[in-house]
């Protein structure tokens, strides 16, 4: 195992250097930094060609360069002693410095948009493959296709056009005209009919009870003004956590175990009275306040479902962390929603912006802050969603129907277990495994940045870094940019691969 | 993964009397049979013959009578002139008009820009694809039959360059040879995608190398060429074909997200990705000039995905699927047997 590692690293560094040679070579032979100054018609032109000759090394030959390169790159290697040396920019600013900012806003960008594309691709790959060739799964199937054949700067433009637009120009005046609450009422109806199944009465059924219950919900959004003074109220904050206990236990224990609904009980009445006694917290609360409630109350969910007990622990726990977890980010929706009408004044009633990842100059607490890089991050959020969704859909839904054709599905159903012991404890693990590895690629190659993404939505992220760096041939930028995916990608292929192995006890690395 | 669900009939339909078929028929019948692919690559074909017949290629002029890089007056403020409601419905008759797309800010006619990018997709999209393939089967061929060091090196090569995203290398590579035109653009592009292809083909030619059949034709002192060629290449055409097609897929999208960067094919010719760059800002003013080219890069994209899914659908028949409800209808029979 250990020799297995040694000899990844030392292969991957070898990689690694001969693609920064080809990168290098590729970059330093197609473009001309010097080119805007040549160009240019300031009096004191030539020195500053000389200046940049100088700083950059122009005169030597890229292949010598590209070792003088390499060796201040190497210097990274050296743990702590922040020696780090990537070159400047044509403009004279260090490269080791603008990448740990572009990193971050590439992080702030991709993290949300990567977990909604898991987490929405997988449940909709499941029903999707539990439901193959119904309706449902045939226009899943077709919109994935779609979703794959639709270019990112063409996803990005239309959103900024159309849902951005759209939504501040409907926030002017908040009323849901009678067409689009019928529209949506159908879609809605139609969607739930299909998740459900069964037959066509109860198709109807669903149909009906769905889509009037959601025009009337809008309605009554719509006529109290809801748009502009969102939250819940602490009766709807009972109903929802209510709901989230009962279809936690639902799904991962069936609701006639006893002991987990016990805990998913004790979790909403904790989440419900935190609800109430932490509203006075929640006003001078800042970022680590958060984080820390928030693992507080994974920890309270995991301890009720230990204290439980019962023949299944592990089964508890997982119920009573999941309810925890989802009742808490509930309860900061809520809290969210509440800081909305300021900010709405804050921004001139056009919350959604186009462009950048703050609005400059806003002051405010956490939640304004908060809901300002929501706004901001919603779309481009929303146009990396759509495109990796697509990947997840198809590749867990053919997951997990490789899965249920395997005989140990057959034996569990025939012991007995009901429907849903065998899809979400036999079939849905074992159908993560190979996901990992694309998990993992996902994760290297998003924080590349999403180039066209960011550089629609106007995001100073590692995409933008790249893009605005080649055109005038800046090329220590790039070569900076270049090391952090490269590196990434290698060592996210390594744990994939490592994963695999350990979950995987087929699987065995030589 | 197809979205038509009709079975597919081949396996079914073979009679014993008949000599039996050969397996490239079987899988024609197969692809044949799926009808959604077969409109697709139909679709596909009428739209690349339909661009080129309007605006011509190269010397030969075509029928339309703008080219894509002229002048011309303003006609009814550049608004589309093509008109598809007959006039028994109310509508101004089916007609062209003029400008059918509109036209640009300067006057330019966007039906013949608009056709010639369709042009550029498709010209990168069968280079691109054609050379991805060839260097991908040969580097997938010799690393996987020969095996050992030649294995080990040309992997090593391959992963060098699967380092770099496609779109950071295409990026690279369109700023150093966009400006010399789509064919070169296509070629120099074509270098740097074969990655996929090669690890698939040396992967099949690692397990096919071990085959009864290769045994046989080595032991009947064939050389490694026709080992190469004859027996091993027929049985791993599939998988070449199959993701030569998805590649084909991604090339059109990879073209025009390069040129909306501004890195791919550059002004005066045009690209579809460039016209949505360049009329991006435009968009509340004049959306047509947005929605032409969307238009077709999304569907170009889409049927050669569909095409793709169809052939690897008939290249694999292996694709027996599983049907949750077939086997909860099949519970009850049982029961009732036990019963009687």
């Amino acid at each position: 195992m250990v020799s297995f590692i040694l000899r990844r690293i030392l292969v991957s560094i070898l990689i690694l250097i001969a693609a920064s040679f080809l990168m290098y070579m590729l970059v330093a032979y197609s473009s001309d930094p010097l080119a805007n100054l040549r160009s240019s018609s300031s009096p004191n032109k030539d020195r500053l060609i000389a200046d940049l000759v100088s700083r950059l090394q122009l005169d030597v030959p890229p292949p010598l360069r590209w070792g003088l390169w390499l060796g201040g790159a190497a210097k990274c290697l050296i743990p702590f002693a922040n020696s780090c040396d990537l070159g400047s920019t044509i403009s004279n600013a260090q490269v080791t410095d603008i990448l740990p900012q572009a990193l971050l806003s590439t992080v702030q960008l991709v993290t949300l948009a990567l977990i909604l594309a898991i987490v929405f691709g997988i449940m909709i790959g499941i029903v999707t493959a539990l439901r193959q060739y119904s309706g449902l799964d045939n226009t899943v199937t077709f919109i994935s296709f779609f979703l794959y054949s639709l270019p990112a700067f063409l996803v990005a433009v239309l959103l900024k056009e159309f849902i951005a637009i759209g939504f501040n120009n409907f926030l002017r005046d908040p009323v849901v005209s009678w067409f689009w609450i019928l529209l949506i009422g159908i879609v809605v109806g139609a969607i739930w009919q299909s998740l459900i199944g069964g037959e066509a009465r109860r198709r109807l059924i669903v149909f009906a009870i769905s889509g009037a219950g959601t025009a009337v919900l809008i309605w009554l959004m719509s006529a109290t003004g809801w748009f502009e003074k969102p939250g819940i109220g602490p009766v709807g904050m009972v109903v929802l956590i209510a709901a989230i206990a009962i279809g936690a236990t639902a799904l991962m224990a069936g609701l006639q175990n006893r002991k987990a609904l016990i805990t998913a009980g004790i979790n909403a009445v904790i989440a419900i009275a935190s609800y109430f006694a932490m509203q006075p917290l929640f006003a001078i609360s800042s970022i680590g306040t958060l984080i820390i409630l928030g693992i507080v109350a994974l920890i309270v969910g995991l301890v009720s479902g230990y204290l439980v007990g019962g023949y299944d622990r592990g089964q508890n726990l997982r119920v009573g962390a999941v309810t925890a977890v989802l009742s808490s980010a509930l309860i900061l929706v809520d809290r969210a929603m509440q800081a909305w009408p300021t900010y709405l004044g804050d921004v001139n009633n056009r919350p959604i912006a186009t462009i950048g990842s703050s609005t400059p100059n806003l002051g405010g607490d956490v939640w304004v802050t908060g809901i300002d890089s929501f706004t901001h991050l919603a779309l481009p959020t929303v146009a990396l969603l759509l495109i990796s969704f697509a990947s997840y859909t198809r590749y867990s839904r053919a997951g997990l129907l490789e899965v249920m054709n395997q005989d140990y599905i057959r034996t569990a159903r025939a012991k007995g277990l009901p429907e849903r012991t065998v899809v979400i404890r036999h079939a849905f693990r074992n159908m993560l495994i190979p996901l990992t590895t694309l998990v993992a690629f996902d994760v290297g190659a998003l924080l590349g940045g999403a180039i066209i993404t960011e550089r629609v939505f106007g995001i100073p992220g590692m995409g933008n870094l790249f893009s605005s760096a080649l055109g005038p041939g800046d090329i220590n930028p790039v070569m900076g940019y270049f090391l952090v995916i490269a590196a990434m990608a290698i060592l996210f292929n390594f744990l994939a691969d490592l994963a695999y192995a350990s979950l995987d006890p087929r699987v065995r690395v030589r | 993964m197809t979205i038509d669900n009709t079975p597919i009939v081949a396996d079914e339909a073979v009679v014993p009397e008949k000599a039996p078929e050969s397996e490239g028929r079987l899988i024609l019948r197969r692809f044949l049979g799926n009808k959604f692919a077969v409109a697709s690559i139909v679709i596909v074909i009428l739209i690349i013959a339909f661009s080129i017949s309007a605006i011509g290629i190269g010397p030969i002029p075509g029928w339309w009578k703008y080219g894509f890089k002229a002048l011309n007056p303003q006609v009814n403020a550049g608004n589309p002139t093509i008109s598809l409601v007959p006039q028994w419905l109310g509508g101004k008759g089916i007609s062209l008009g003029d400008h059918p797309f509109g036209q640009d800010r300067i006057g330019k006619d966007y039906f013949a820009m608009v056709m010639r990018g369709i042009q550029n997709s498709a010209l990168v999209m069968v280079v691109l694809g054609g050379i991805a393939s060839f260097v991908g089967v040969v580097v997938g061929a010799i690393a996987g039959y020969f095996r050992g060091v030649i294995d080990a090196i040309l992997m090593r090569i391959t992963d060098v360059f699967i380092v770099i995203p496609a779109l950071v290398i295409g990026s690279v590579v369109g700023h150093w040879v966009g400006g010399l035109g789509a064919p070169l653009l296509a070629i120099m592009l074509g270098f740097f995608s074969w990655m996929g292809i090669a690890r698939l083909v040396r992967g099949e030619f690692l397990s096919l190398r071990e085959r009864e059949f290769v045994e046989a034709a080595r032991v009947a002192g064939a050389s490694d060429r026709r080992i190469i060629f004859k027996h091993i290449l027929p049985n791993a055409i599939g998988v070449v074909i199959v993701s030569s097609t998805l590649i084909m897929a991604t090339a059109i999208l990879l073209e025009t997200a390069l040129s909306f960067l501004g890195y791919g094919i550059q002004a005066p010719d045009v690209s579809l990705g460039g016209l949505i760059s360049s009329n991006e800002s435009a968009f509340q003013t004049r959306p047509w000039l947005f929605w032409w080219p969307g238009f077709f890069i999304v569907t170009l994209a889409l049927l050669v995905n569909f095409v793709g899914d169809g052939l690897r659908d008939a290249f694999d028949p292996r694709h027996r699927r599983f049907k949750l409800r077939a086997m909860r209808e099949q519970i009850p029979e049982p029961a009732e047997e036990a019963k009687l």
